[in-house]
């Protein structure tokens, strides 16, 4: 069959040529492990910061004091300080659909406690703060709506500041001083680790808003509100629901607060890695398309170096069709085993990293798949133009060349 | 004797250059099958761009050409490839053999491109009863550069005999040999001859045209003398004689 012995042609010559035809491949083979690499690393961060929103919880909708889209001069999220616990009430009964909802209040202080110091975040919350960020208590319990009633002097205190404090002793029962006040520990958080930003989520003591309002703060303002709602479907109305009551509670002053999404900080979180991603992703496939100018340019060497034979070829009875294919077949076998070897090298750097940087890292099929596809389809475009130069030529001048 | 080639008030002009070149000025010619044709003259009158007619690497730009009865003059690219590949063979000479491919492999190569399809065990099959007939079964996994310039010769001759051709053309065969393995290439054609094969060649040489039938002399472009060799040389004596003077040469010595 002419087709397959054209092709064992080809492959013969490139064997002949081993160490300069894995050379011409090095481009693609690079090419195709950065492009691999970059995108499993670019993946590995989207899907970290997927999920370490998903464990902020679902459905959120959050309320922020002072307004980012009003004229005049902008202080940003929370510089304003007009939220209050009558808001969060009035949210709470008013707006529908709404599951949970905890007024926050945030502070950073020196604590006390076994003779210790730290300096952490004290949080106010509601209890339904657990619902809403899907956390729990391991040991002890959370303080009780009556004790949020009653503005108790009680806490729950993550990991890191039982570890800091209380250094494997049992926190639950004793006594944390904040600003001087004793607070009793009522629990201990489950471990949640760093956040996004590189928070650390275990750092915190969390005590009742209304006991943060009369103990701790010195303006009866809250920080945040954050809501819960039923159904992502939901999310949209709830949001305009609550943007129309505080609009209505302040009796159609200019808006001093700004209700957003999770939905919206998500994306806003994981644009950034996406755009990573993409960047990373478009370098590396520069340098693919670099590899594919390199094949082109060692098969217009070799067709050159080679004219001769080509001319015999053609004397002998070969079609342009048959150059052109034995040309191409070298062209495209260059680049799918570049993008062969790339493929194992951009898996195998990847779990190096992963490894040696503890980073998360995705290989990701498509890109797999698309970096393959696309390094055949460099080794047709490239190769395609030495080779019908190849085909083209005079069978009489190709013979005489020398 | 039927006629296999039939050139008829053939032209050749090129014109890639400032001037075009008239290489070829009407040539009319008819070669018998089982000849052995000579063409001869001086460097420059036309007798590569006549060869690279005759064996359908070119066409003419007038004129036409018969080649086992069919006209040729007007094919397409692809039809003179397949052309070339059934019905010529053809013997270079600076005998252009593929290298770091075997002489078995080499002899092979016209199979490749073939449209009627061997399997693998009968391309091999063939190739080793064509290099049998250059006396070279012994080197058929040789490369061309294990081999002396004679042998390379009979490689490539072996190449253009294996598809059975109408025609064998040799551009110069013996034009990088000395006068020994010149007259054992010589040797080899009229073997071949002897066995019905149509051979034309192009020499220089005049002693070596006398180991043909015919000689034709161009000039400018135009064959202007086609006669019968009177007194041929059969190679076998000729390498006869040569081995005796060389063993007397000896002796004195
Ligand atoms: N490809 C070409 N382009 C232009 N002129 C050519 C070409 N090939 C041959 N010629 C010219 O045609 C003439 C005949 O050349 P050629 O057939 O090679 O002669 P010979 O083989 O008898 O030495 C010469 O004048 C040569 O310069
Ligand atoms: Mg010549």
């Amino acid at each position: 069959m002419r087709l397959l012995s054209t092709i064992k042609v080809a492959l013969r010559a490139l064997r002949r040529n081993a160490l300069r035809s894995v050379l011409t491949a090095l481009g693609i083979i690079i090419g195709v492990a950065a492009v691999i690499a970059m995108v499993s690393i670019g993946n590995g961060a989207k899907s970290q910061v997927e999920s370490s929103i998903a464990s902020l919880g679902q459905n959120i909708i959050s309320v922020f004091p002072g307004n980012f889209t009003a004229g005049g001069v902008r202080g940003g999220f929370g510089t304003a300080s007009t939220l209050t616990v009558e808001d969060a009430l009035a949210i709470r009964n008013e707006v529908a659909g709404v599951v949970n909802l905890s007024p926050e209040m945030q502070d950073r202080a020196q604590i006390l406690a076994n003779g210790l110091n730290w300096n952490t975040r004290i949080q106010g919350e509601d209890i339904s703060i657990l619902d809403i960020r899907i956390w729990s208590v391991v040991e002890g319990a959370m303080f009780t709506e009556a004790e949020v009633r009653s503005a108790a002097k009680v806490c729950v205190i993550g990991k890191t500041v039982a570890d800091q404090l209380f250094q494997g002793m049992d926190p639950i029962g004793q006594t944390l001083r904040i600003r001087n006040i004793p607070f009793k520990i009522t629990g201990l958080l489950a471990s949640k680790g760093f956040n996004y930003f590189g928070q650390d989520q275990d750092d915190t003591v969390i005590i009742p808003f209304t006991s943060h309002l009369k103990r701790l703060a010195r303006r009866p303002f809250l920080n945040s509100i954050v809501i819960q709602a039923t159904a992502p479907e939901q999310m949209a109305r709830i949001q305009q629901d609550i943007t129309d009551l505080l609009q209505q509670r302040r009796n159609g002053k200019e808006p001093d607060f700004t209700v957003r999404n999770q939905q919206e900080l998500a994306e806003a979180a994981t644009a950034t890695t996406k755009t990573m991603t993409l960047l990373l992703g478009a370098i590396a496939g520069v340098s693919l398309v670099v590899g594919g100018i390199g094949i082109m340019n060692i098969m217009l060497v070799s067709v050159t170096e080679r004219t001769r034979e080509i001319g015999i070829r053609l004397a002998v009875g070969a079609h342009g069709s048959d150059v052109l294919l034995q040309f191409l077949t070298e062209a495209i076998v260059l680049s799918i085993m570049g993008g062969a070897l790339g493929i194992l090298l951009g898996i195998g750097s990847s779990q190096l990293i992963s490894r040696l940087n503890n980073w998360p890292v995705l290989v990701s099929p498509t890109a797999v798949l698309g970096s393959f596809v696309f390094s055949a389809v460099i080794g047709v475009f490239f190769g395609f133009y030495p080779a019908r130069k190849a085909a083209e030529l005079d069978p009489i001048e190709a013979l005489r060349y020398e | 004797m039927p006629a296999v080639v039939q050139l008829d008030e053939v032209h050749r002009i090129y014109e890639s250059g400032d001037v075009p070149v008239h290489a070829v000025r009407g040539v009319t010619l008819t070669i018998g099958r089982g000849e052995f044709v000579a063409i001869m003259g001086a460097s420059g009158s036309g007798k590569s761009t006549l060869m690279n007619l005759l064996g359908c690497l070119d066409r003419p730009t007038r004129g036409h050409y018969h080649l086992d009865g069919s006209d040729v003059s007007a094919l397409d690219r692809n039809q003179l490839a397949d052309i070339r590949n059934e019905k010529l063979g053809f013997v270079f000479q600076g005998f252009n053999l593929l290298a770091r491919t075997t002489a078995r492999e080499n002899v092979e190569l016209p199979m490749l491109y073939s449209r009627r399809h061997l399997s693998s065990r009968a391309t091999h099959d063939q190739a080793l009863k064509s290099l049998a007939l250059v006396g070279l079964s012994d080197r058929a996994d040789y490369f061309p550069s294990q081999l002396s310039g004679g042998q390379q010769q009979r490689v490539a001759i072996a190449r253009a005999l294996i598809n059975d051709p109408q025609v064998l053309l040799a551009d110069e065969p013996t034009g990088n040999l000395d006068s020994k393995t010149s007259v054992e290439i010589m040797g080899v054609f009229q073997q071949l001859n002897a066995q019905g094969i149509t051979i034309l060649m192009v020499t220089h040489e005049l002693d070596i045209a006398r180991y043909c039938q015919r000689n034709l002399i161009m000039r400018d472009g135009c064959v202007v003398s086609d006669v019968r060799v009177s007194a041929r040389l059969t190679a076998t004596e000729e390498l006869r004689k040569l081995r005796a003077a060389e063993a007397t040469a000896k002796l004195t010595a």
